[in-house]
């Protein structure tokens, strides 16, 4: 085949000379944890409340509610940080957009993509949280207004902990699709680990080994969020319950 | 205590509920029974406001529940109810089953609760199960935990939802057993329950419902000794061949 | 405030709807290839055979621990070249659609067995009892017996996937492959009128996944009245 491995280029320094290309990646593999850690934070409060509001026997709230969902989960995550990127700024009253349009390009991107992933995995979440409400016995509402608890409360004290715990393990996977869905944000330009890796290959000329590295560091992302999560699903468990002992 | 005047409901065109009049007075101890899908799950629900009623009128203790004015919360912290299928709290321990409506509801210390709460447990014979979790427990433990839990809010009367139909067989006693020492210190109950013993032990008064209305309200001598409707026969026959 | 302009939008119309034959040409091939592969795939990882259990979980880890981006640079700007050398393709030769299908299609591949299998486990262990009772193999106990309905179960699932599997095959823009997105962003930016391009382009896929999946969730209805 003639290809020339050469593992030794990540220790090379890089063509603009501050850094090596191991430095480059390791760059994009921070701006992946920041961006998705920093959406899930929107993605969770977002989620949750909605998730709430679709529950709740109150036809306008739960409407809103689903629409929101509808609306986020019908529309490609592709479309819509091109919208966040490119479309809102042009809708926001004038000195709001020119001010995102003045502020470091960086900025720009982050703040788009950040915004756009967490509402886009909000609306998951939301179908999580409704469903883990629903899937609860209908007594446990019962019972928690029989014992004088108003509806806010009975959702507080009684529901919503076990709703909790119960959606857990599909937050799990939602936990994992925002660091994945996050390499979409290379296409605005955001040098997040992904756009790295591209970038590696345009100027290493390593291709196998630059794409091989990305590849693992994704990998290995999704087997410590997976531990990490594991580990927090056995401290919450319920005893005498699903997955408790 | 409890006044129930022809009190209807109807889901659409179903009616669940037909002009269902009866009333409770204090201390007395009533049985509801009935075959199921007659509507008597439903009547007790409407009595602390849980199932809402389009027609009639329920007052509990002076206070209207059909009302939109009620505070609805504040009468069923004192209306004690217990479910078919207990409803403990699952992410609670035992004592925190016991103690969190009072804390939260009536506002009570926590150390307060917790001494109630433990009073409460060692009266339905759990002491020892304090600190385990409602998963850990049998049914029928289960099921006196939820007994205890509805006393702890010293209600001034409690309401049963089929306590022991989601029993196996050999815990039905030990809840019933609570039951009767209940009904004996003077509290004032409605049970809806299949348990003919039980009804003949303890009840005052025994209603028979079907397809959503009260076919017989009845001392219990003249009840069993002689149901006049013929409804009423055919259950007792079946219920004695269970 | 921006001041709207559609006009860019009628004309364009056949250079969209050629985009927009590309994605669904992707997504129907990737939902075909997915689920048979799929099956494969999720009847090799409940197979006792120890290698092919252990193959199928690799493969299936592996796919969905790498973000679908990441798959698609791999077939766009690394498998081209590697297979065009083993089989002697001219340099040069456009392989951006087959490429972006393959890639497509072994992703989806590994949801698609997750799906397969959840579906298989959800039929009771009696019924493969049963078939094996009556003295069929393996082979024709999961063929006839188990897999008829595993499928029933799982048809609103599998469409689903497939609806979020047309979303994603906007992705291919990282191949500029002019798909429907691709086609919508190519007009935008040649006349300027990015915003209106990309909000007709979110209008258009909004409409045609929630009418799909409307349709799934009556289907679940009245396959499954709850």
């Amino acid at each position: 085949m003639g290809y020339q491995w050469n593992w030794g280029v990540f220790f090379q320094p890089s063509a603009t000379g501050d850094d090596t290309y191991l430095g480059w990646m390791f760059a994009g593999f921070k701006m992946t944890i920041g961006l998705s850690l920093s959406a899930w934070v929107i993605a969770l409060l977002l989620g949750a409340l909605v998730g709430v509001l679709r529950t709740v026997p109150n036809k306008l709230l739960a409407g809103i509610a689903t629409a929101y969902v509808e609306l986020f989960r019908n529309i490609p995550l592709l479309v819509q940080l091109f919208i966040w990127y490119f479309v809102l700024p042009e809708l926001l009253p004038e000195s709001l957009g020119n001010a995102f349009k003045q502020s470091h390009p960086v900025l720009q991107q982050f703040f788009a993509s950040m915004v756009c992933l967490g509402l886009f995995t909000s609306a998951r979440v939301a179908e999580q949280v409704r469903s883990g409400i629903n899937s609860l016995p209908k007594g446990q509402k019962n019972a928690g207004l029989a014992l004088g608890f108003t509806l806010p409360q009975t959702y507080r004290f009684v529901m919503l902990p076990m709703a909790f715990r119960l959606v857990v393990p599909p937050l799990t996977s939602e936990f994992l699709n925002i660091f994945k869905n996050s390499a979409v944000c290379s296409t605005i330009g955001l040098l997040e680990l992904a756009a790295q890796g591209r970038q590696l290959v345009d100027y290493t000329a390593q291709p196998y080994e630059s794409f091989i590295a990305v590849t693992l560091a994704y990998i290995a992302i999704n087997v410590v969020v997976m531990t990490l999560m594991h580990k927090f699903e056995r401290r919450i468990a319920v005893p005498g319950y699903i997955g408790g002992k | 205590m409890i006044k129930i005047a022809n009190v209807s409901k109807n889901y659409g065109d179903f009616k669940v509920l037909t002009d269902c009049t009866t009333s409770v007075s204090k201390g007395e101890v009533i049985v509801v029974c009935g075959p199921s899908g007659s509507g008597k799950s439903t009547l007790i629900k409407c009595v602390n406001g849980l199932e809402p009623f389009q027609a009639g009128e329920i007052i509990v203790d002076g206070t209207s529940v059909g009302d939109p004015k009620t505070n609805l919360s504040k009468l069923r912290a004192r209306v004690g109810m217990v479910f078919q299928n207990f409803e403990l709290f699952p992410h609670m321990s035992i004592t925190q089953n016991l103690a969190i409506a009072q804390v939260k509801v009536l506002g009570r210390k926590q150390d307060e609760a917790m001494d109630k709460g433990l009073k409460l447990l060692d009266r339905v014979g759990l002491k020892a199960q304090a600190n385990k979790f409602p998963g850990q427990l049998s049914g029928g433990q289960q099921q006196r935990v939820a007994i205890a839990r509805a006393l702890a809010m010293d209600p001034i009367c409690m309401l049963f939802d089929e306590p022991t139909s989601a029993l196996d067989p050999e815990m039905v006693n030990e809840v019933l057993d609570v039951m009767t020492e209940l009904a004996q210190e003077g509290m004032t109950m409605m049970c809806v329950t299949h348990e003919m013993g039980f009804a003949r032990r303890v009840a005052n008064r025994v209603i028979f419902m079907d397809h959503g209305r009260i076919v017989e309200d009845d001392e219990k001598e003249a009840f069993f000794a002689n149901p006049r409707s013929e409804r009423a026969q055919q259950f007792l026959a079946k219920i004695l061949h269970h | 405030m921006h001041d709207f302009d559609w006009s860019s939008i009628p004309g364009a119309l056949p250079f969209l709807w050629d985009g927009m034959k590309i994605s669904l040409v992707i997504t129907l091939q990737a939902v075909v290839v997915g689920i048979v592969w799929g099956t494969l795939l999720a009847m090799m990882r409940l197979s006792s055979i120890k290698a092919l259990s252990w193959f199928a979980a690799g493969y299936v880890n592996l796919f969905r621990a790498v973000p679908l981006v990441m798959v698609l640079l791999w077939f766009f700007l690394i498998v081209p070249e590697f297979v065009g050398q083993l089989f002697n393709i001219p340099k040069g030769t456009d392989m951006r659609l087959s490429s972006a299908m393959a890639g497509f299609a072994l992703f989806e591949a590994a949801y698609y067995s997750e799906i397969i299998r959840a579906g298989i486990q959800s039929v009771s262990k009696g019924q493969m009892a049963a078939a094996s009772a009556l003295g069929m193999t393996y082979g024709q106990s999961m063929r006839l017996v188990v897999l008829p309905q595993a499928f029933r179960n799982m048809v609103p699932l599998l469409l689903t996937q497939a609806i979020i599997l047309f979303q994603d095959t906007s992705l291919v823009y990282v191949s500029a492959l002019a798909d429907f997105f691709g086609a919508a962003y190519k007009v935008g930016d040649r006349d300027g009128r990015l915003v209106e391009l990309l909000l007709f382009a979110g209008a258009v896929y909004f409409v045609i996944c929630f009418s799909a999946s409307q349709i799934v969730k009556r289907l679940q209805k009245k396959y499954h009245p709850a």
